[in-house]
C-alpha cells in the first residue's frame, strides 16, 4: 500500500517527536514542499484578516466570550441541554472517550445499523471512535475528501483542517487506483475529486446513520452549528434517519449573536476563506429523523481547574497555529503522535497523558507565532513553556536533557565559567572540529557548525575600547 | 453519581471567576455598497451573481443555462416552471437525480457572499445539498454588511434547520488545488431581484 510517511504513527508510538520528525526530514524535497504549502495558507490567512479593519478587536471579543464560557460552563451546558431536549434532541453525557464510544455504539446497535458516514470531527479522532467501532464490526466511512484519503491509507489525519496536507497528488492517484479503480497514473485533482464524489455518493445514499462534529453549540437556543466546505456533513445528515453530533463540552457559546463573531474568525483563520461554504444550524430533527448530541468531557472539566492551562479550552480548531509554526511545517503532523498536531496539540495532549506526550511541549522554538495568529488569543507559547516546567518537575524529562539544561544554567550563571566555556568552544571548533561535528551532537544534524571567531566579543570590546581611549588621549 | 452529575459537579468546582461578556462590534458601520461587495466576494469564491428586475428574467436565464430536459425542483411559487411536482415529505434519496434546485433565500451577507436559507423554504432539507446545481433568489435590498447584522435580523426567527451557503461545494484537499463540486452542488447562482 502507498503511504506518504510510512506506518501509522499513532499506533506505533514508541518514538518521540524528534525521532518521528527525523523520519519526515529524510525526504528533504517533501519537507520543503510541505513547509511552503502551509506557509502559503498562513499568507492567505493574513490577507483575509487584513480585509477586516476590526480584526484585532474581533479576536479580543472572541477571547472574552470564551473566557465568559469557561466561567459559566456548567450553567451554559444545563441551559443548552434543556433547550436541546425541548427541541426534540436526545442529550447524552460522556465523562471520557470510552463512554463516548459506548454511547455511539449503543445508538447504532439498538437501531441495528452497522455502517455510518462520518464528517470531520476531531473529538471522534481524540476518542478513537473509528477504531472502537471497527472492533464492533461497524464500517465507518469518513466523508471529508482529505479524511477519506488518509482513511484508505490506514493513517490518521496529519492536520485538523487539512487532513492529507502531507500527501502528493501522484500518491493519491496511486491510492485511488488501488481502492477506487481509477486509471493508474492519473493524478489530476479535478479527476480524482470527481472519482471520490461518485464513490462517496454511494455511501451517502446507503447509510442510515450520520455522525458529525460540532463547531459551536448555542446555550440560548439549543441549536448547534457544523461548518464544512464540501457539504459532506449536510449530505450525510439530511439523507440519514439518525444524526449523532459529538462535541467537547467547551464548544458551547452563550448566545446566537455570538456566532457572528466566531463565523467571521473561523474560516479566515483556517484557510483565508471569508466563510466556509456551509454553516449549518441544526435546531430540530426533521420529521421522522432522530437527533442525538453527545457531550464529552474527557479531561476538560479537570483542565478547567488549572489556571495555567485552562485557556487551551478556548480553541475553536481552526489550525492557524499549525500553518504558522516553523516546527510543524518542517516536521509534519504525524510527528506529534496525537489526534491534534501542532502547537495547540502540544499543549492539549500532555493534559490527557503527561508521560506519553512529555516530548511535545519541547517541539517548539517558543517563537510565539502561534499565539499571534490564534483567533481566540490562547497564550499557546507561554503554555508550551509552562508545560516544560511541569513536565520536568514531574520527572518526565530525560536525564540527558535535564543535565544539559543544568549544565547550561551553571555556565550562564557564572562569568568565569562562561568565559572559559567560550574560549574552550572556540579552541575545539578550530583545532578539534570532529569533537563537535559528529552524530552525538544533535545541533550538527542537518546543520554545519559555525566557523569559530578568533576572539570573543568581550575580548574584542576590551581591545577596541583601549584603542579608542588611547586615540582620544592623543 | 452518573457521568452527567460528575461532570457538572467538577465544572462547578473548577470554574474560574466570572468574566463578563463583551459588547459586539456595531454592525456594518461606515461600509460601502453591500450589493457590490456581495457580488465581488461571492464571485471570488466560485459563485455566480445575476442582477434581475423581473421573475421572467430569472426564467429566461435558467432555461438558457440549465438543460430543461433534466429534473428541476422549484421551491419558489413565483416561478411557474415546475417539471417535477414538488412532492415534499417523501424519501430524500429520490432527489439524487435533481439537476437544479431553485430556492428562495432570506438575505445575503456582503462580507462573505453567504446566503441564509431556512428549511421552511427548502421543502426538503436535502435539496440544497444533493442537487448538481443550486439557484437562490434574494431581494437585492436584503443584503447585510456583516455577520453581526445577519444575526441581528434573525434573532427571533423560528426555523428547525437553517444554513448559510456561500458558493458551490468545494475542496482543496488534493495538493491545495481548488475543485468545485466536492459532494454537493457544482455551481451556485444567486439572483439579486430588484423589482421596481
Amino acid at each position: 500500500m502507498t503511504t506518504a510517511t510510512g506506518t501509522n504513527p499513532h499506533s506505533t508510538s514508541n518514538s518521540d517527536h524528534a525521532a518521528l520528525a527525523g523520519k519526515f526530514n529524510k525526504d528533504e524535497l517533501r519537507v520543503d514542499w510541505h513547509d511552503k504549502t502551509l506557509w502559503f495558507i498562513r499568507k492567505k490567512r493574513d490577507k483575509a484578516a487584513w480585509q477586516i479593519p476590526e480584526w484585532e478587536e474581533l479576536r479580543e471579543i472572541a477571547s472574552q466570550i470564551k473566557n465568559n464560557v469557561l466561567s459559566n460552563l456548567r450553567t451554559y451546558l444545563l441551559e443548552f441541554e434543556e433547550k436541546a431536549q425541548k427541541n426534540g434532541i436526545t442529550v447524552h453525557w460522556a465523562s471520557d472517550a470510552e463512554e463516548h464510544n459506548k454511547i455511539v455504539y449503543d445508538i447504532l446497535s439498538r437501531a441495528g445499523i452497522n455502517k455510518v458516514v462520518k464528517s470531520k470531527s476531531m473529538l471522534t479522532e481524540e476518542c478513537h471512535l473509528n477504531e472502537y467501532l471497527a472492533t464492533k464490526g461497524v464500517e465507518v466511512i469518513d466523508t471529508d475528501l482529505g479524511e477519506r484519503i488518509v482513511q484508505l491509507a490506514g493513517e490518521p489525519p496529519s492536520h485538523i483542517v487539512l487532513p492529507c496536507i502531507h500527501w502528493k497528488k501522484e500518491e493519491i492517484g496511486q491510492l485511488f487506483s488501488e481502492h477506487l479503480g481509477t486509471p493508474e497514473g492519473n493524478s489530476d485533482p479535478q479527476f480524482l475529486t470527481a472519482a471520490a464524489r461518485i464513490h462517496l455518493r454511494q455511501h451517502f445514499m446507503s447509510s442510515k446513520l450520520a455522525i458529525t462534529g460540532v463547531n459551536f453549540a448555542v446555550a440560548e437556543t439549543g441549536e448547534f452549528v457544523v461548518c464544512t466546505n464540501e457539504g459532506n456533513a449536510d449530505l450525510g445528515v439530511q439523507l440519514a434517519d439518525i444524526h449523532i453530533a459529538c462535541m467537547g463540552i467547551e464548544k458551547i457559546i452563550p448566545k446566537r449573536k455570538h456566532l457572528g463573531v466566531f463565523l467571521r474568525l473561523l474560516a479566515r483563520s483556517a484557510t483565508g476563506q471569508p466563510i466556509t461554504t456551509y454553516s449549518s444550524h441544526f435546531r430540530r430533527p426533521r420529521k421522522g429523523q432522530t437527533m442525538h448530541i453527545v457531550l464529552v468531557d474527557n479531561g476538560r472539566s479537570e483542565r478547567l481547574g488549572s489556571p495555567d492551562f485552562r485557556s487551551a479550552l478556548k480553541c475553536i480548531r481552526c489550525g492557524a497555529c499549525m500553518n504558522t509554526c516553523p516546527v510543524y511545517r518542517r516536521s509534519g503532523g504525524h510527528s506529534y503522535h496525537y489526534a491534534i498536531a501542532g502547537p495547540i496539540g502540544a499543549i492539549l495532549a500532555p493534559g490527557l497523558d503527561m508521560k506519553k506526550h512529555a516530548d511535545l511541549p519541547f517541539a517548539s522554538t517558543l517563537c510565539g507565532s502561534c499565539t499571534n495568529v490564534c483567533p481566540v488569543k490562547i497564550d499557546i507559547h507561554d503554555q508550551l513553556y509552562r508545560w516544560r516546567q511541569v513536565l520536568t518537575q514531574n520527572g518526565h524529562v530525560g536525564f540527558l536533557k535535564q543535565s544539559g539544561i543544568k549544565g547550561m544554567a551553571a555556565v550562564l550563571s557564572s562569568y568565569k565559567i562562561y568565559q572559559f566555556a567560550g574560549s574552550a568552544g572556540r579552541w575545539l571548533l578550530k583545532y578539534l572540529p570532529f569533537s563537535v561535528n559528529n552524530r552525538f551532537n544533535a545541533w550538527y544534524k542537518q546543520r554545519e557548525m559555525p566557523k569559530a571567531p578568533d576572539q570573543s566579543f568581550g575580548d574584542w570590546y576590551k581591545g577596541n575600547r583601549k584603542k579608542k581611549v588611547e586615540k582620544i588621549e592623543n | 453519581m452518573n457521568s452527567r452529575e460528575t461532570i457538572l459537579e467538577r465544572l462547578g468546582k473548577n470554574s474560574p471567576q466570572d468574566s463578563p461578556l463583551p459588547a459586539l462590534p456595531v454592525a456594518g458601520s461606515g461600509m460601502p455598497d453591500p450589493v457590490e461587495k456581495f457580488k465581488t466576494i461571492l464571485e471570488s469564491i466560485g459563485g455566480t451573481v445575476v442582477h434581475v428586475s423581473t421573475w421572467q428574467e430569472i426564467k429566461v436565464y435558467l432555461n438558457q443555462y440549465f438543460s430543461t430536459k433534466a429534473r428541476w425542483i422549484n421551491g419558489v411559487p413565483e416561478l411557474t416552471r415546475v417539471d417535477d411536482a414538488i412532492n415534499f415529505g417523501v424519501d430524500p434519496h429520490q432527489f439524487e437525480n435533481v439537476l437544479l434546485t431553485i430556492l428562495r433565500g432570506h438575505f445575503g451577507v456582503a462580507e462573505n457572499g453567504a446566503v441564509w436559507i431556512t428549511d421552511d423554504k427548502m421543502g426538503d432539507r436535502a435539496l440544497p445539498f444533493i442537487c448538481e446545481h443550486l439557484a437562490v433568489i434574494i431581494n437585492s435590498k436584503d443584503i447585510y454588511h456583516t455577520m453581526h447584522e445577519a444575526y441581528d435580523h434573525t434573532d427571533h426567527s423560528e426555523y428547525d434547520f437553517g444554513t448559510f451557503i456561500a458558493g458551490p461545494s468545494k475542496t482543496a484537499d488534493i495538493e491545495q488545488s481548488l475543485v468545485l463540486g466536492a459532494h454537493g452542488p457544482k455551481s451556485m447562482t444567486v439572483f439579486l431581484l430588484s423589482e421596481s
